[in-house]
C-alpha cells in the first residue's frame, strides 16, 4: 500500500514539478523555435509514457502484493500483446523522429543570402571576424598567428585585408538577417554557446565548422564555452549584442580592419582602389 | 491471452558437457589470494571495485559541495574540480560498474548458473584480476604524482587532454592512459573466459534458451566489450604516443598560449569516433547485465515467470548489435559532417524499441504476480523508475536537433546519471541483497536494507530529476561555478544547494549499507541454501556458500527453463531447473 502510494507520488510529483518548475528554457532569440517545438512534442510523448508505466507499476504493487494464499498467474508470453506494444512504441518513436529530422534538415541547410561571420576560440577568450566591404573573408592559417595577427589571417590574401577583426571584445549582429557562423579554434575544442540562440557547434582546431541562424530580437546575450577547454573553461565569456541595422552599422564603422591592425592600411587602400577600377 | 504450452519449453534436447579438470589449491595463498576459483576472484573483483568506487563517491561529494556552495570551500579550485569530475566519471563507468558487473557478478554467477564447476581458463581468470588490480593502483597513484590526476573530463578529448591548459598534463594523463590499457588487457583475459564458459561449459540440459537472463545479459555484454574495448585501447595508445613521442594522430597544427606547437595534420574528431565507438557500447556493457539481473530479481520476487522470455533474449541481442551503430549520437555538435545526424538519430531512436519492450515485459511480469516487497524487489522497482526516466530523456538527446540546445548542459549530466548511474547501481544493490545469502550463508539485515533503499532511491531521484531542468535552462556541464550570466535566476543556486544536501544524504546511506555488509557477515540470520525459493541452479548447490568445484560429485542436469514459478498444479510455487519432470508429465510428453 505505502509502496504503491510512493510510486504514484513519484509519477504525479514529477509531472507537477515539470509544470510548475521555475527553471525553464530561456526566451528564444533566433529563428530556431522549431527546435523548441520538437522538444515540446518529445516532452508530451515521453511524459505520457513515463506516467503510464509508473502508474501501472503502482497499480500492480497495490493489487498484486503478496497475501496469504495468492498465486501468481502462469503466463509465459503473449505474442499479440507484445506485437501491439512494439507497434505502438514504433509509432511514438516515429512521431518524435520525423519532426526532428525535418528540423535538422533546416538546420544543416544554410540559406544562400546568409552573411558569413567568424568566431574563433582560444584558451580562454573569444575573437570575431566580419567580412569587409568586399563581402568575403580572407583565408587563415594557424601558422600566421602572432601578437599582431591574433586570428592568423593570411597576409597575402587580398580578401582578408578589409576583414573586421574584433579581438577579445563583444560581437554585434544586426537583427533579422540570416548569418552563417563559421567556427574556428586555435588550440583545443571550444563551443560557441549562447543559450538564447539554441544553435551551437564545437570549434575544432584544424577545421572550420559552422551553424546558421537569424536573430529575431534585439538584446545582449551571454556567450559561454560549452566544450571543456581546460582550467578557465567556466570563465571563457563574451557577449553578443543583437541590434537594429543602423546601430549595427554605427558600431561597424568604429571597428578596425585587419590591414589597419597590422599596419598595412596603405597596402590595403592601394589594392582596394586598383581592384575598383 | 495465448499461453505457450508448458511442455514446449521443457523438451529441448540436453547438450553434452565433458567433465573439467580443476586446479586444487595447495596452500592458503593459492586458496584465498592467488586463487583460481571464480568465486574467490569474483569477491576480489567486487571488493576492489567497491574500494575504488568509494573514492569516486567521496569525489562526488567534493564536486557537489563546490556546486552547491561555490566559493565556500577554499580547498576546491577550478583545477581540482576538473580533476574530481574526471576521476569520478572514469572510476564509476569503467573501474566500478564494468568491473563489478562482469568481473564480480560474471565470475560468481556464470559458472553457478550454467552448472559448471569453474571458468574454463581458471589461470587466465586469476591473471585477469591481478592485472585489473594493477590498473586500479596505477589509476589511484595519479592522486599522488606531481600535478595530480588529469582533469580532461572522462572523455579525455584531445588536444586539451595533453596540453598544458589542463591539469594533470605531466603525469596524470600518461598514467590514466596506461591504466586504461592495463584494464583492457585484464578485461580481455576475463572476458574470453566468460564467453567460452557460457558457450562450452554449460551442464547437460542447459540449452541457450534455458539460461537465466542474468547469464544472457552478462554474456552479451562481454561479447560487446571484447569488440568495443579495442577501439579505446588503440585510442589510448595513439594518444600516449602523441603525448610522449610527439606524434600527431589527434593533434592538428595549433597555437598554445601564443606558442606554435610542433604538432600538425592530426584529427581531434578521429579520437572522438574511436572513443565513442567504445563509449556507446560501454553504456550497454553496463546496462545489459543490469537488464538481465533485474529480470531475474523481478521474476523471483514476484513469484512469476519473466514475461516474454524469448522476446527478452532477442531484445538483449538486438540492443547489443544496434549499440554498435549509434556511437556518433554523442557527437552531433562535434563538427563531424552534419549529414551523419540523419543516420545516427534514426538508429538511436530505433534502439528505443527493443529497450521499451524490455520495460513492458518487466512491468507485465509484475502484473498478476504475487509480489513480495523484499529489499531486492524494492531495488528492482527503483531500477524500473529511474531507467524509464533516464531512457526517455535519451529520446531527447538522441533526436539530433533536440540535442543541439541540450548537449553539453546539465541535462546531459542528469540523463546519463539517471540511466547508467542510478539505474544500474539500483540493480547492483538489489543483486547484492539477493545473492549475499548465497555468498555468505547469511541474510542481510532487512531493516537496514529498507532504510538504505528508500534513502538511496528517493535521494538519487531528487538529485537527478530536478537537475534536468537546470540543463534545460542552459547551465553548461563541467563548470565549477556558474558565475555571472543574465539567463540564470538566483533560484538555481537554491536548487543546487538542495541537490548537494541530497547527495550527502545518499552518501550517508551507503555507509549504512557497508555497515550492514560487515555486520550481517557475522551476525546475520542464517539463510539456508535457497532463502528466496528460486529456481535457478546457483540456489541448488549442495553447500552454501558453494564449495570448491560448486557441485559436489555430480553436475546438475537441467530439465526446464529458469522461470517455472507458480506453475499450475505444482506442489510449490517454484520448480528448480534441475528437478526432473514428474512421471505423469513424462507420460503426457510421450503421447502425441
Amino acid at each position: 500500500m505505502v509502496v504503491a502510494i510512493i510510486l504514484l507520488l513519484i509519477a504525479v510529483g514529477s509531472v507537477l514539478f515539470h509544470i510548475y518548475s521555475p527553471w525553464w528554457w530561456t526566451p528564444i532569440a533566433t529563428n530556431w523555435s522549431y527546435i523548441d517545438h520538437t522538444i515540446s512534442i518529445t516532452f508530451w510523448i515521453t511524459g505520457v509514457v513515463f506516467f503510464a508505466v509508473i502508474a501501472f507499476m503502482a497499480y500492480c504493487v497495490l493489487r498484486f502484493h503478496h497475501k496469504e494464499g495468492r498465486q501468481a498467474h502462469y503466463n509465459p508470453e503473449n505474442k499479440k500483446l507484445e506485437w501491439w506494444l512494439t507497434i505502438g512504441t514504433a509509432i511514438g518513436v516515429g512521431a518524435m523522429l520525423a519532426p526532428g529530422l525535418v528540423v535538422w534538415h533546416q538546420f544543416v541547410t544554410v540559406p544562400a543570402d546568409a552573411t558569413e561571420i567568424e568566431v574563433m576560440g582560444q584558451q580562454w577568450s573569444w575573437n570575431y571576424r566580419l567580412p569587409g566591404k568586399d563581402g568575403r573573408m580572407g583565408t587563415t592559417d594557424v601558422r600566421h598567428v602572432s601578437s599582431e595577427n591574433p586570428m592568423g589571417l593570411n597576409p597575402d590574401d587580398q580578401h582578408g585585408q578589409d576583414d573586421v577583426v574584433v579581438a577579445s571584445e563583444d560581437l554585434h549582429l544586426p537583427v533579422g538577417k540570416p548569418v552563417k557562423v563559421l567556427l574556428r579554434s586555435l588550440d583545443v575544442l571550444h563551443d560557441f554557446y549562447v543559450p538564447e540562440f539554441r544553435a551551437k557547434m564545437d570549434m575544432v582546431p584544424g577545421m572550420v565548422t559552422y551553424f546558421w541562424m537569424t536573430p529575431i530580437r534585439t538584446g545582449t546575450f551571454d556567450v559561454l564555452c560549452a566544450e571543456l577547454c581546460g582550467a578557465a573553461h567556466a570563465q571563457m565569456r563574451s557577449k553578443v549584442i543583437v541590434e537594429e541595422e543602423n546601430d549595427y552599422k554605427a558600431w561597424l564603422e568604429k571597428q578596425k580592419t585587419y590591414a589597419e591592425l597590422s599596419g598595412r592600411s596603405a597596402v590595403m587602400r592601394a589594392t582596394y582602389e586598383s581592384s575598383g577600377k | 491471452m495465448v499461453d505457450v504450452p508448458y511442455d514446449r519449453i521443457a523438451d529441448v534436447p540436453p547438450a553434452e558437457v565433458p567433465e573439467v579438470e580443476l586446479y586444487h589449491p595447495k596452500s592458503w595463498w593459492t586458496q584465498y589470494v592467488f586463487s583460481q576459483d571464480a568465486k574467490v576472484i569474483a569477491i576480489q573483483y567486487s571488493l576492489t571495485a567497491t574500494a575504488i568506487g568509494l573514492v569516486a563517491l567521496v569525489l562526488s561529494w567534493l564536486m557537489r559541495l563546490q556546486l552547491g556552495f561555490p566559493g565556500t570551500f577554499s580547498f576546491i579550485d577550478a583545477n581540482q574540480y576538473l580533476q574530481f569530475i574526471t576521476m569520478h566519471g572514469m572510476i564509476m563507468v569503467i573501474y566500478l560498474l564494468t568491473a563489478l558487473f562482469l568481473g564480480g557478478f560474471g565470475n560468481y554467477l556464470i559458472p553457478l548458473m550454467v552448472g559448471a564447476r569453474d571458468m574454463v581458463f581458471p589461470y587466465v581468470n586469476m591473471l585477469s584480476y591481478w592485472v585489473y588490480l594493477l590498473a586500479v593502483l596505477v589509476l589511484a597513484s595519479t592522486f599522488f604524482v606531481p600535478g595530480g590526476p588529469t582533469g580532461a573530463g572522462w572523455t579525455l578529448y584531445p588536444p586539451q587532454a595533453i596540453l598544458s591548459g589542463t591539469p594533470g598534463q605531466d603525469w596524470g594523463i600518461i598514467l590514466m592512459l596506461s591504466s586504461l590499457i592495463l584494464f583492457i588487457i585484464g578485461f580481455t583475459m576475463g572476458g574470453l573466459n566468460y564467453v567460452v564458459t557460457v558457450l562450452q561449459a554449460r551442464t547437460r540440459g542447459m540449452t541457450l534458451m534455458r539460461m537465466p537472463l542474468t547469464v544472457w545479459g552478462i554474456f552479451t555484454a562481454t561479447v560487446m566489450a571484447l569488440l568495443a574495448f579495442p577501439a579505446l585501447f588503440v585510442a589510448s595508445v595513439m594518444m600516449l604516443f602523441d603525448r610522449v613521442l610527439g606524434t600527431s594522430f589527434f593533434m592538428p597544427a595549433l597555437v598554445e598560449m601564443g606558442q606554435q606547437m610542433k604538432y600538425g595534420g592530426g584529427s581531434p574528431i578521429l579520437f572522438q569516433h574511436l572513443f565513442w565507438f567504445f563509449g556507446h557500447p560501454e553504456v550497454y556493457i553496463v546496462a545489459l547485465p543490469a537488464f538481465g539481473i533485474v529480470s531475474d530479481l523481478i521474476s523471483t520476487h514476484a513469484r512469476k515467470n519473466i514475461f516474454g522470455y524469448r522476446m527478452m533474449v532477442w531484445a538483449i541481442v538486438a540492443i547489443g548489435a544496434l549499440s554498435f551503430i549509434v556511437w556518433a549520437h554523442h557527437m552531433y555538435v562535434s563538427g563531424m559532417h552534419p549529414h551523419f545526424g540523419f543516420f545516427f538519430a534514426t538508429t538511436t531512436l530505433i534502439i528505443a524499441i527493443p529497450t521499451a519492450i524490455k520495460v513492458y515485459n518487466w512491468v507485465l511480469t509484475l502484473w498478476r504476480g504475487d509480489i513480495h516487497l523484499t529489499v531486492p524487489m524494492l531495488f528492482a522497482l527503483g531500477f524500473i523508475i529511474t531507467f524509464v526516466n533516464g531512457g526517455l530523456t535519451g529520446l531527447f538527446l538522441g533526436n539530433v536537433v533536440v540535442d543541439v540546445p541540450l548537449s553539453d548542459t546539465m541535462f546531459v549530466v542528469a540523463h546519463f546519471h539517471m540511466v547508467m548511474g542510478v539505474a544500474p547501481i539500483m540493480v547492483v544493490l538489489g543483486a547484492i541483497y539477493h545473492w549475499y545469502p548465497k555468498v555468505t550463508g547469511r541474510m542481510l539485515d532487512d531493516w537496514m536494507g529498507k532504510f538504505h533503499f528508500w534513502v538511496t532511491f528517493l535521494g538519487a531521484y531528487l538529485i537527478f530529476f530536478p537537475m534536468h531542468y537546470i540543463g534545460l535552462l542552459g547551465v553548461p556541464r563541467r563548470y565549477h561555478e556558474i558565475g555571472e550570466a543574465a539567463f540564470i535566476p538566483s533560484s538555481t543556486h537554491t536548487l543546487n544547494a538542495f541537490i548537494t544536501v541530497m547527495a550527502l544524504m545518499v552518501g550517508f546511506a551507503q555507509m549504512v549499507f557497508l555497515f550492514n555488509l560487515v555486520w550481517s557477515y557475522f551476525k546475520g540470520r542464517p539463510s539456508g541454501g535457497n532463502p528466496w525459493r528460486a529456481t535457478t541452479l546457483e540456489w541448488q548447490t549442495p553447500e552454501t556458500p558453494p564449495g570448491h568445484g560448486n557441485w559436489g560429485k555430480e553436475l546438475p542436469v537441467v530439465y526446464r527453463w529458469a522461470y517455472d514459478y507458480s506453475v499450475p498444479g505444482a506442489e510449490q510455487d517454484f520448480i528448480p531447473q534441475n528437478q526432473p519432470p514428474r512421471p505423469t508429465r513424462a507420460v503426457q510428453e510421450a503421447a502425441p
